[in-house]
């Protein structure tokens, strides 16, 4: 049991690392708070190494101290929204057992844009955001297939590697 | 068990299939729907600037006009030219509202979110054409 409470630090620690990475890349589109989700290769990890619940305690954790690090309040709403959507959708994927890594991790891009979408509609109190969606659409499921590359890569190199 | 092995390897080459199904069908579903959108967009008469969800003023695109704002993080500058809008400068965190570039068609948007402030083109029938 210790040892896994310290494997999920880690995995959060990583997490913040990545998400600080990339708050140094550019953004690739012009549209705010769109990132490819390097933390989210972390957070697929631990999805398929614990399950949701400690997935999600890592993700919304992290969320939670880059927030308080280097984010702010309305950078918050957007990740959490984004998240959330994200991972619900990414653990249901999982659990039809029809999809690869890279195929549930496709999903978790788009609907980490679109929760995005949704609660920018929400703050902006504006429907004309939804403009974005298509091209964010298609950036999330691009991104997915390279996150998701990157995270079967880490569940495969790690799986045999005892950790508890 | 060389039966096993084979079933599993039908099964992650079944989970491959589905993988690329589901990117085809989403880029795709998506390009369509953009290039649909693409050929159906006409030429907006008015822009309305929203700002923190509330409706605070509409522009004649056909006017030249050079417009101060000020949003919730510092001013943004609305130019408007040639029957196009953009934002010229902004004080804004990230400054990807001068990014998005120029608009013109009816529903383009400009978002600037540091600054909650959303800028969208439209058809209203009644541009305040002033001569
Ligand atoms: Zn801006």
């Amino acid at each position: 049991m210790p040892k896994k409470v310290s494997l999920m630090g880690l995995c959060l620690a990583a997490a913040m690392l990545l998400s600080y990475v990339e708050t140094l890349i550019p953004p690739l589109v012009a549209f705010p708070g769109i990132k490819a989700g390097l933390a989210n290769i972390v957070v697929i990890f631990a999805l398929w190494r614990f399950g949701f619940k400690e997935a999600s305690l890592i993700s919304f954790s992290r969320i939670i101290l880059c927030t308080l690090i280097f984010g702010n309040f309305v950078s918050f709403w957007y990740s959490l929204c984004g998240a959330t959507l994200s991972l619900i959708v990414m653990a249901l994927l999982k659990k039809t057992e029809k999809f690869s890594v890279i195929g549930v991790s496709i999903a978790g891009g788009v609907m980490h844009n679109v929760g995005q979408i949704l609660i920018a509609i929400f703050i902006l109190g504006s429907r004309a955001v939804l403009s974005f969606l298509p091209a964010l659409i298609i950036f999330g499921a691009v991104s997915g297939v390279a996150i998701g590359t990157l995270s079967a890569l880490l569940i495969k190199k790690l799986e045999k590697t005892k950790f508890y | 068990m060389p039966h096993r092995l084979y079933r599993d390897m039908q099964v992650a080459m079944n989970k491959k299939r589905n993988d690329l199904i589901l990117l085809l069908s989403i880029v795709l579903v998506t390009a369509l729907v953009l290039i649909v959108f693409h050929f159906l967009k006409t030429d907006g008469a008015t822009v309305t600037v929203t700002k923190n969800g509330e409706k605070y003023a509409t522009y004649p695109l056909m006017q030249d006009a050079e417009i101060k704002l000020s949003g919730a993080q510092g001013h943004a500058t609305l130019i408007i030219e040639d029957g196009q809008a953009y934002i010229k400068d902004a004080s804004c965190s990230d400054k990807l509202c001068i990014k998005q570039g120029k608009i013109n068609k009816n529903g383009e948007t400009i978002v600037c979110l540091p600054n909650k402030l959303v800028i969208t083109v439209n058809s209203d029938d009644d541009p305040a054409v002033i001569s």
